[in-house]
């Protein structure tokens, strides 16, 4: 083969600064990491105002701000500030709980380009249920002020078997909040969500109804109103091009400074994942052995390695071939072509059953106190 | 979809149209997504600034490109341009 891969890194584009592993919320589904609670360490603002800046110098453009909630970070409007200055656009990906009015037009003013609220139901009781705090009034109202101050009103929506049949509420709420994109996000299975996957996978009826919903309201609002909808891939015969490709597009910092190639990354074992305080993002992006693990085709393992597809889907997501399989080098499951595809069915039967179960399991919170009972 | 030929065009306020270094291209910035764009899409987005409308855009780019007949493509990109969200 002519060249490393070295010769081929494509720069990143997009990263997320996760803030904080602190959030007031406790959604089931919350794609951070089980043993969240054990990590203590933040980066401090001086580290975040480098990581922005490095990164920015590689090419990356779009910033998300996320966590847990950032807005609980004090210096999240310095942070915003410095951003704009160098460029960046830049998202506040929060569930709106302890958002004043007051905050939205400080952040606006320190170049903030939208923030995208979450709400876990258009029905109050679901919502708070969920979210494990009282906080769907606010949340609409928080809503409504972001469009009121003249953000781009981006509504994200986790979608799973507790408000899958809520979906004509959820786009008549969208439609009524005035959103500019609304992201009807299919919960993928990683972190609480894997935890909790018996009782979050809906059925494939309730995806295929949901699915032919959200489809024709997308025709409907069509140049009002973008939808993003992020494929359920349990019943898809395909797995999803993660990422974009490992290491291609997406660089996501953690609160205490690890740098992963896919949010979900940290779950991965031996793959040893390089800090923003040991290493520069330049340095992380090009050298590091968690970066360059998965990048090209030499990793790939029968049937990935002489598939046709693999240049489309770089053999699905490696997060989850791991929590299915137990190794993070196997085709995910997700493809219909893998030898492991009975977990598929496995997870799905087991929702299944769960669903028509007249004692089904609880719900486990995300919250530190099952973080620590569980690791 | 036809386009009104007099109608003042605005660049979305939602949006951002900036020249990025690493890619040596001007891109559009949108909530979670990027549109690269050529010289030619670049040139008419720069005059849909609140002050003119196509058939200004296109007596502009046709004597600064010093090339006539430039009717189709540039009408042609306005039409996507206002199709995407990114020109009203």
């Amino acid at each position: 083969m002519a060249g490393s891969v070295n010769d081929r890194i494509s720069p990143p584009r997009w990263l997320l600064a996760e803030l904080t592993y602190s959030c007031p919320l406790q959604c089931p589904y919350c794609a951070n990491p089980i043993d969240f609670a054990r990590i203590k360490s933040e980066l401090n603002t001086e580290d975040w105002l480098r990581v922005l800046s490095e990164a920015r110098a590689m090419g990356a453009v779009q910033l998300g701000f996320s966590g847990g909630e950032p807005l609980v970070r004090p210096d999240l409007t310095e942070l915003v500030k410095h951003a704009r200055q160098l460029g960046y656009f830049s998202n506040l990906i929060t569930s709106g709980y302890g958002m004043t009015e007051a905050k939205i037009v400080e952040l606006k003013e320190a170049g903030l380009d939208h923030i995208q609220v979450s709400i876990q139901s258009p029905e109050k009781t679901l919502n708070d249920e969920l979210a494990g705090t009282e906080s769907y009034d606010h949340k609409k109202e928080v809503a409504r002020l972001v469009k009121k101050n003249g953000y781009p009103m981006v509504l994200c929506v986790v979608i799973h078997r507790k408000n899958i049949h809520q979906m004509h509420d959820i786009l008549a709420m969208a439609s009524d909040l005035g959103a500019d994109y609304l992201e009807l996000a299919n919960t993928q299975y990683y972190g609480w969500a894997h935890l909790n996957r018996d009782q979050l996978l809906p059925t494939k009826e309730q995806f295929v109804e949901a699915e032919s919903i959200a489809q024709a309201y997308k025709e409907k609002v069509k140049g009002k109103m973008k939808i993003y909808y992020v494929v359920p891939d349990f019943y898809e015969d395909r797995p999803k091009a993660c990422m974009n490709g490992w290491g291609t597009t997406f660089l996501t910092i953690a609160p205490d400074g690890t740098a992963l190639p896919c949010h979900s990354a940290r779950e991965l074992p031996g793959l040893d994942c390089p800090n923003v305080k040991d290493m520069s993002v330049h340095d992380i992006w090009h050298h590091s052995a968690a970066f360059n693990h998965f990048r090209g085709f030499e990793w790939m393992k029968e049937p990935c390695r002489s598939c046709p597809e693999k240049t489309k889907d770089f053999g699905g997501c490696h997060c989850q071939a791991y929590l299915l399989t137990g190794d993070m080098h196997n085709t995910d499951p997700a493809c219909s072509l893998s030898p492991d595809r009975q977990r598929v069915y496995d997870a799905i039967f087991q929702a299944r059953h769960d669903a028509e179960s007249a004692n089904a399991k609880p719900l486990i919170f995300r919250n530190p106190k099952n973080s620590k009972a569980l690791t | 979809m036809t386009l009104d030929t007099t109608k003042t065009l605005n660049f979305s306020p939602f949006l951002r149209l900036q020249w990025e270094e690493a890619q040596q291209k001007h891109v559009i910035l949108y909530p979670e997504g990027i549109v690269e764009l050529n010289v030619p899409s670049t040139e008419i987005l720069k005059l849909c600034d609140g002050a003119h409308n196509a058939e200004d855009i296109l007596v502009e780019l046709e004597e600064k490109f010093k090339q006539p007949g430039l009717k189709n493509d540039i009408y042609g990109f306005l039409e996507v341009a206002i199709e995407n969200g990114w020109v009203s």
